[in-house]
């Protein structure tokens, strides 16, 4: 086979491709959300270009739309995004990053850290000849698939009808539930915490309404990780888990 | 105010991708702490996907069950996001229909 530079990231493409489909109508669907949920195309376009991060983007606008705070949606992304540090401590154990002081050395931890999303760090986890070219070759395929999504989503969402939109809106959940079955497989305790998260997020809605709904779901995560902690079982050492994945 | 919202939401993304592969093999947590941190995926998806499933179509929050139920038969299957995300899609766009008055 072919051991070219260019040849490494057309592999990494290839390997991005199936990703990429996935993705268009997925952020599709959050192009379309955004703007019903009050967010210009610049605004929906800006959070994929920037944000990139499907499930805190999807979350940001269910928070909007139940009337939490900026401050509120920041620290529920925070939370929400922290498995990708997980993964990225990970990654770091297995993509040859060279230490260096040229250009290419120092960017390289900024450019692949941004390409890190659930797909791509499972993809990336499976290759067994992970290389940096690979890594890069998948992330902006995929990346500009989420782009371009977003952005057909968001500019063309006047013309799509409400029961399909809604019909839409139910691929949040989904993609949440498709994440959150293999963890569960793992291990029934990733199953117990999810489930305690739920029902600490729902009663706290129950009982304390007052507290925006940002806030509550803050402490549901914080308490029901808690709760799995102490009971244990779960996959708290990500390079052995990268290792088992590989 | 939404501007802002993003900007956050780029920060708080972008430091702990990075911050990992900056620190390389450097980087040591506390046991506990990295052993909570590891539930914190499974909790915010808990609590994200419930209640708010319920409310995917106002007022018929079993739509959302049937699409979410759906698409977890489906992940328990797949190797990927995209066909339980597609049928749940459907599910929920041809109930809809279905029970149109």
């Amino acid at each position: 086979m072919n051991q070219g530079p260019a040849a490494e990231v057309m592999r990494g493409v290839r390997a991005g491709l199936p990703v990429a489909v996935g993705y268009v109508p997925m952020a599709m669907a959050f192009g379309v959300l955004a703007t019903q949920t009050g967010l210009s195309f610049f605004q929906a376009g800006a959070m994929s270009f920037a944000v990139y991060a499907g499930a805190s983007q999807f979350a940001s606008l269910g928070l909007l739309a139940g009337g939490a705070s900026a401050l509120a949606i920041v620290l529920a992304t925070l939370v929400l995004n922290f498995r990708h540090f997980l993964m990225s401590v990970a990654l770091s154990r297995r993509l040859p990053l060279r230490r260096g002081s040229d250009h290419r050395a120092l960017a390289a931890p900024f450019v692949l850290g941004f390409g890190i999303t659930d797909e791509t760090f499972v993809v990336a986890s499976l290759e067994e000849r992970l290389s940096i070219r690979f890594f890069l070759g998948l992330i902006v395929t995929v990346y500009l698939a989420w782009l371009s999504g977003t952005l057909i989503g968001a500019g063309f969402s006047s013309l799509i009808p409400p029961v399909i939109a809604r019909g839409m809106g139910v691929a949040l959940y989904a993609m949440f539930i498709a994440i959150l079955i293999p963890g569960v497989k793992k291990s029934w305790v990733n199953g117990l915490v999810a489930v305690a998260g739920g029902l600490l997020a729902w009663g706290a809605s129950i009982a304390v309404p007052s507290i925006p709904s940002g806030w509550r779901i803050v402490i549901a995560i914080l308490a029901a990780s808690a709760v799995g902690a102490m009971i244990g079982g779960g996959d708290d050492d990500p390079a052995a888990e990268a290792e088992e994945t590989a | 105010m939404i501007w802002l919202m993003i900007a956050g939401m780029c920060l708080v993304t972008f430091v702990p991708r990075v911050i990992p592969l900056l620190l390389g093999r450097n980087l040591v947590l506390p046991r506990w702490i990295s052993r909570w941190l590891s539930f914190f995926p499974y909790a915010a998806l808990g609590s994200l996907i419930f209640p708010g499933i319920l409310t995917v179509v106002e007022g018929r929050p079993w739509i959302g069950l049937a699409a979410g139920g759906c698409a977890a038969l489906l992940a328990l299957k797949a190797r990927n996001a995209i066909f339980p995300v597609l049928v749940a899609i459907a599910v929920a766009v041809g109930l809809q229909l279905a029970t149109a008055a």
